[in-house]
């Protein structure tokens, strides 16, 4: 934890803006959007699943401002994160850090979940001239999904196309979900990342696993043991 | 349900995506306070609706959060060209038509 | 065998599955294959419902969508009820259950049948208009009356025990239709490899191949069907969907597909599986192949049992091995006809005759009928059909040759089926859906798809293009046309050949002439659902309905549950011949979605229960729930309303937690204020413009109160925003405008002023935020904090601080919505609950009372403060509000609303201004919204000063306590206004001030 001070503002790092160290030390406990519905099933996964979902909890999620033309924040945000600003519409990942455009002037930088503080001043170190870094990690979530169907669980969540031609792994959208929104990240194959907020985490994760019932769901992680099964022909329903 | 090019994401996008914010190109006088009430009555008040060629200022705001013009046949609901904030329209609204 | 009708052999019908299924109480008997129309037809069943407005007995016409008679009610039990269902396209299964809707009270003696009977004249187009509609008051009487007889059939009343949903689709080329132009169409764009999507609405795809005995380079035509069919789906990038409608084309090729996933299969649909399905398609192009609809002809009594479209008799025969009688007289104006006559004589049954409109007609069709014995008269008509419950002869005449008039002596031919065709009508309802005008084509006789700006093709009978060959080359270069539109490199599919017979021009006839005049002759049925006869549209011609969108909702033609399908083209017709037009002069109505119904479960899918709307949660909302909190719904989010004890009524729970706050401490979830980070050297300056305050001077670790209006000067939105750092903000918005507000930032900063260096995120879900108000809330937050100096001096009233709070990094606002010495807490959400549960182990001491919402807006309107959205509406500005406090006009920058609020009609001084009213008895809650007058006996309409906006008691108060907007209410301080309930009561109430409680702002101030 930082040191806090009955000061209001800590301008050591970026003068004029307020950055705060907002993470208590472990011993306080920490209850992420899903916590309450997400809990992995334990034991094997159903042999018939073809969906798995999951929540990638409490990971730090800093929303970064900037113009894309300017170099001192295209480079101070390689030279932070080691991570090439993404074009429209796409994300890059190394190591445990994934950086994914959200809109033209806005990128989505997620990594483990201890690090918010400690990355938004080393990039507030590296970044210049108009810029700003927003922590929101409170306030959304990842929720996983993968498997055979998952795709077909986004055809009947999401209008936006998921079809392998127009959505590559390593494409990122915003578009709607149910009847809220969503920001939908290919992974791999049938390997999806959806980042939620945080008030809406709860209607989305009812809304998927109902989506997904037909189709066999598990909760939690894709396991090695299963993944065969995983892989059988997609619903008929969807090309 | 249209089907809407945003300029900014560079693709097409459903219509549940956006909202419609109204006629484009109505810009904050300068100086507001020097204008008349009927002035200022117009710029609040008064929109055109053209049967036809319709400029219109919609929003991303279920994907890029940003402000964008539409150019679209209020007739037939073909949407002619959408262009980015600052950008021109190559299509612009005949005089006949502004008067109808 | 008790399937009279039912042929030994042939059909597509699987005679080693029967299936037992019920109609109007009897049991049946059919074959899996069969559709409910052709079991019923095969047992006998002719009588299958009466008619809308003459009670007349109806038999099944047509053997698809365009069914206008058999339209049942389906369901085993009272939550399978589905109404509105064909017969024609439910297909058979074990056990169905079907009720006729129309007959009421039964099938046969029914009321209406004696009411139509007895008021037969009495019953002209128009008559619901003329009749039922005066006096307004009476109408609620009929309908119950007219709905019943009208046979629309019922809602279950019990929930719907199935699901439904939807998936959303996107798809290079969308097929619809899978006839022989579909078919090579699908099959076309297939092979390129653009992603397709063929639906049909039928069980089996092949459309008209499936009803006859074509033949395809030699073979019958189902062994090529099979080939296409199984090539189509071993390709990856093909979906089939039979069983789907689709029933809406709208803009920019969005299409909407019904599919019905397990109606075929049992009453309920199998668990964990969708019973019907909306596919939401968004398509690069669409290849419509709807193919058309044969046109009956109409004539005397033409609605009898027995009366059906020649090709419905041939689907019937070769698709179902069921012939629907034994002796058939087929009229007709066109050779293609001639087929049913052919198929009926080779099912064994009797061809009385052939009866051709058209005069001299010879070719092969004719030379085939002669070569086979059928009688074929040319240039004659059936011109009545005779029988009482079912067809029992056919009265035929001779016809002019422009089919003007019935000539010579009559000939009655004893059948019990009368067939007829007077050529097909393009299915152009999808192509019409997006507002494209259909246009008559003189050699099609038929309306066809007009000019569209969908990326959209027609092939095949719905373009005019009948003939087998054609529609088959025509798709299949238009499936590849679609595709390449699409950017694939296709090329059309090779198709086979038909064998065909020439056929020679057909005759334009629609309604065939009488002796007697049309309003003389027997009812000459033109819509079957809706009853509207020949005379009856004559009669609205001649009435003044000259445009054919006046006659149609005049007689209602068309606007049964089959919209027409199968009389529009007929009605337009003659409507055309009564106003001596030619029939593109008249024009046509256009279609509109939906083709055939849909069921309102397959409309809002999955969008149900729980998960009808998203349901917003805080950090704390199991705590709230754990702790027996009432929620209500503020915009999607659920916030507590009020905590009630066992035992405690509302009022009661309010008066303790509002009791509490003011003497102890309460404490408020105040997570769902919305909340924007606002970063950028322009940040002041751009909240300078947007909120009608001044904010060049805020310190960093200082906090305001701001307004915001529209350009028009009126408020709509408030809140408190901080100043983090020099560049660096926290502005706070009402829980329902977060969204709005955050939109309509952008939308200055990126049209108006994009040169301010500005960046806004909304941060409303990140923090957890939580509201200690009252005397002790000092002492409970010393406890949990050891880094924040809490000295009324050092962190005073509007300040803001960064500390820990229960070992929570916090920032820390002093500010208040009660009055109270009061904070709010702001935690990362992650650590809200925790921080939440150690303020009540350390509050318990101090009676530390949660309250909601309700508490909240009573302890606000005891300090007078607004809420935006309560007592504003939009037409309100910071003046009348009596918050010119809030508004600094000589900021610089004109700032939105500024001059909008300077508007003549803004500065008038007899404005309805917020005020604070007390009712003389205090005991009187005067009801939000309640209008006040200045003299309670004036005449009605009494002259209305102002409405109550907000209106609660005070517990704290010991009285009731209301504001309100009064015209020129800030000059009317002390007056008496009155108002005048509806329950005829009036309250007498005294116009004050709007700060009831610690005028000098006190409490907050220690």
């Amino acid at each position: 934890m930082s040191e806090v001070t009955n000061t209001a503002v800590d301008t050591a790092v970026t003068p004029g803006v307020a950055l705060m160290d907002q993470q208590p030390d472990s011993t306080v406990p920490a209850r992420s959007p899903l916590h309450h519905v997400a809990r992995a099933q334990t034991g094997q996964a159903s042999a018939n699943a073809r969906v798995f979902i999951w929540e990638e909890a409490l990971k730090t999620h800093l929303v970064l401002r900037g113009n894309a033309e300017s170099a001192g924040f295209r480079d101070g945000v390689k030279a932070a994160t080691g991570l090439d600003l993404p074009e429209a519409l796409q994300s890059q990942s190394k190591g445990d850090w994934s950086l994914s455009w959200i809109t033209p002037d806005e990128w989505l930088l997620v990594g483990p979940g201890d690090q918010a503080f400690t990355m938004e001043s080393h990039l507030r170190n590296h970044l210049d001239g108009h810029y700003a870094i927003i922590n929101v990690g409170g306030g959304q979530s990842i929720v996983r999904l993968s498997g055979a169907e998952a795709r077909s669980v986004l055809m009947k969540s999401c209008p936006y196309d998921v079809h392998d031609r127009n959505f590559p792994v390593g494409k990122i959208v915003t578009t709607v979900l149910g009847k809220t929104q969503a920001t939908l990240r290919r992974l791999g194959d049938s390997d999806w990342e959806l980042v939620v907020r945080r008030s809406f985490a709860d209607y989305i994760w009812r809304w998927l696993l109902d989506a997904a019932g037909e189709y066999g769901v598990h909760v939690g992680p894709l396991l090695t043991a299963v993944r065969g099964q995983a892989s059988q022909k997609a619903d008929a329903s969807t090309v | 349900m249209f089907y809407i090019y945003c300029p900014y994401c560079g693709e097409h996008r459903e219509e549940e995506e956006f909202h419609a914010k109204g006629q484009a190109h109505l810009a904050r006088p300068e100086d507001p306070d020097a204008c008349s009430d009927e002035e200022w009555g117009n710029f609040l008040y008064f929109r055109s609706n053209p049967r036809g060629l319709y400029h219109e200022l919609w929003v991303h705001a279920i994907g890029c959060r940003k402000f964008f013009n539409i150019a679209r046949d209020t007739q037939t609901y073909e949407i002619l060209e959408t262009y980015r904030i600052g950008e021109s329209p190559n299509l612009s609204q005949s005089t006949e038509q502004l008067q109808s | 065998m008790t399937q009279s009708n039912r042929l030994p052999r042939g059909g597509r019908i699987d005679r080693s599955r029967p299936l037992t299924f019920q109609f109007n109480g009897q049991t049946y008997q059919g074959f899996a294959g069969d559709s409910l129309a052709s079991a019923l037809l095969a047992n006998g069943v002719d009588v299958i419902g009466r008619s809308f407005k003459y009670s007349r007995p109806r038999g099944i016409v047509a053997a698809g969508a365009e069914e206008p008679n058999a339209v049942f009610q389906i369901g085993a039990t009272e939550a399978t009820q589905t109404p509105n269902v064909r017969a024609t396209q439910q297909e058979l299964f074990e056990g169905l259950v079907s009720q006729p809707t129309s007959g009421w009270p039964n099938l046969k003696f029914d009321f209406m049948g004696v009411m139509g009977t007895i008021l037969g004249r009495m019953l002209p187009p128009g008559f619901y208009y003329k009749t039922f509609m005066f006096p307004q008051a009476a109408w609620d009487t009929y309908e119950k009356y007219i709905r019943k007889a009208a046979g629309l059939g019922r809602s279950p009343r019990e929930p719907d025990a199935d699901i439904y949903d939807h998936l959303n689709q996107h798809t290079d080329v969308l097929v619809v239709g899978a006839g022989p132009a579909g078919l090579a169409a699908a099959l076309s764009a297939a092979r390129s490899g653009a992603r397709v999507i063929l639906a049909d609405e039928q069980a089996e795809m092949g459309g008209s191949l499936l009803d006859g005995g074509d033949t395809l380079d030699g073979q019958p035509a189902a062994k090529w069907l099979k080939a296409t069919l199984e090539e189509l789906a071993s390709y990856d990038n093909v979906l089939l969907l039979p069983r789907s409608t689709v029933n809406g084309y709208h803009d920019h090729n969005f299409l909407t597909i019904h599919e019905r996933r397990t109606d075929h299969l049992s009453d309920r649909a199998p668990a964990g599986q969708s019973r019907q399905r909306l596919h939401r398609v968004r398509a690069q192009w669409v290849v419509l192949a709807t193919g058309a609809h044969e046109r009956p002809l109409v004539y005397g009594n033409n609605d009898l049992p027995g009366c059906m479209l020649a090709s419905a008799v041939s689907t019937y025969i070769n698709r179902y091995a069921v012939v629907p009688g034994q002796r058939l007289v087929l009229m007709t104006t066109n050779d293609n006809a001639y087929r049913t006559a052919f198929d009926w004589q080779d099912a064994g049954r009797e061809v009385v005759a052939i009866v051709d409109t058209r005069q001299g007609a010879a070719g092969a069709w004719q030379a085939e009928a002669r070569r086979r014995g059928i009688k074929v008269l040319t240039g004659h008509a059936v011109i009545e059909a005779r029988g009482r419950k079912h067809v029992q002869g056919a009265v035929v005449s001779g016809l002019s040759a422009d089919g003007s008039q019935a000539l010579g002596s009559d000939q009655v031919l004893v059948c019990d089926t009368i067939a007829t065709s007077g050529g097909w009508s393009p299915a152009v309802h999808l192509s019409c859906h997006t507002g494209s005008r259909p246009i008559w084509d003189d050699d099609v006789i038929g309306f066809v798809p007009g000019k569209t700006v969908q990326k959209q093709l027609v092939a095949g009978a719905v373009a005019g293009h009948f003939g087998l060959n054609e529609c088959l080359e025509e798709g299949a270069s238009l499936g590849a046309l679609a595709a390449t539109n699409a950017g694939f490199t296709a090329e059309p599919a090779a198709v086979p050949a038909a064998e065909t017979r020439p056929e020679t021009r057909p005759m334009a006839l629609f309604c065939v002439p009488h002796h007697k005049r049309n309003s003389r002759a027997p009812k000459q049925f033109v819509d079957f659902q809706t009853d509207v006869t020949a005379a009856a549209i004559e009669l609205a011609t001649r009435e003044g309905f000259e445009s054919i969108e006046h006659v149609k909702r005049y007689t209602a033609m068309g606007f049964g549950t089959d919209q027409g399908k199968l009389g529009n083209i007929n009605g337009m017709a003659i409507a055309a011949k009564s106003l001596n037009q030619t029939i593109p002069q008249t024009g046509t109505t256009i279609f509109r979605p939906n083709y055939t119904p849909v069921t309102f479960g397959a409309i809002v899918g999955r969008h149900v229960d729980d998960l009808f709307d998203p349901k917003r949660y805080t950090a704390m909302h199991e705590w709230h729930v754990k702790h027996g909190a009432k929620f209500e719904d503020v915009g999607q989010w659920k916030r507590p309303w009020y905590y009630p004890k066992p035992g405690e009524t509302m009022q009661q729970a309010l008066n303790r937690e509002c009791l509490a706050t003011r003497n102890s401490i309460g404490i408020l979830d105040a997570s769902t204020l919305g909340k924007i980070d606002i970063q950028g050297k322009d940040a002041r300056e751009f909240l300078g413009r947007v909120y009608t305050n001044a904010w060049a001077k805020l310190a960093v670790g200082k906090c305001r109160y701001g307004l915001m209006c529209h350009e028009d000067g009126m408020v709509f939105d408030d809140g408190v925003t901080s100043c983090l750092g020099e560049n660096h903000f926290l502005m706070t918005t009402t829980t329902g405008g977060a969204a709005g507000v955050l939109e309509w930032l952008e939308l200055y900063h990126q049209t108006e002023w994009p040169e301010l260096e500005v960046y806004m995120n909304t941060v409303t879900d990140h923090w957890a935020t939580m509201t200690i108000a009252g005397p002790n809330a000092r002492k409970l937050l010393a406890e949990l904090t050891d880094d924040i100096d809490l000295d009324r001096d050092t962190f005073k009233f509007m300040d803001w601080r960064q500390g820990t709070v229960a070992g929570v990094p916090a920032r820390v606002f002093r500010i208040s919505f009660t009055g109270e010495l009061s904070y709010e807490i702001n935690v990362q959400a992650h650590y809200g609950l925790h921080v939440w549960e150690k303020l009540f182990e350390h509050g318990a001491k101090y009676d530390l009372t949660p309250y909601g919402t309700e508490t909240m807006h009573i302890l606000r309107a005891e300090k007078g403060f607004i809420i935006a959205g309560q007592d504003t509406d939009g037409s309100v500005h910071p003046y009348d509000l009596g918050m010119s406090w809030a508004v600094k006009e000589d900021k610089p920058f004109s700032f939105i609303g500024k001059r909008g609020m300077k508007r003549e009609d803004c500065v008038r001084t007899d404005r309805k201004q917020l005020v604070g009213l007390k009712t003389l008895d205090p005991g009187i809650v005067l009801p939000e919204g309640a209008q006040a007058v200045d003299d309670p006996n004036q005449p009605k309409p009494m002259r209305m000063l102002g409405h109550i906006t907000s209106s609660y008691y005070s517990a704290n108060l010991k009285r009731s306590i209301a504001m309100g907007v009064i015209r020129n209410g800030h000059n009317r301080e002390g007056d008496i206004v009155y108002y005048p309930l509806e329950n005829g009561r009036v309250v007498e109430a005294e116009i004050c001030g709007t700060i009831f409680l610690d005028p000098k702002g006190e409490r907050q101030n220690v």
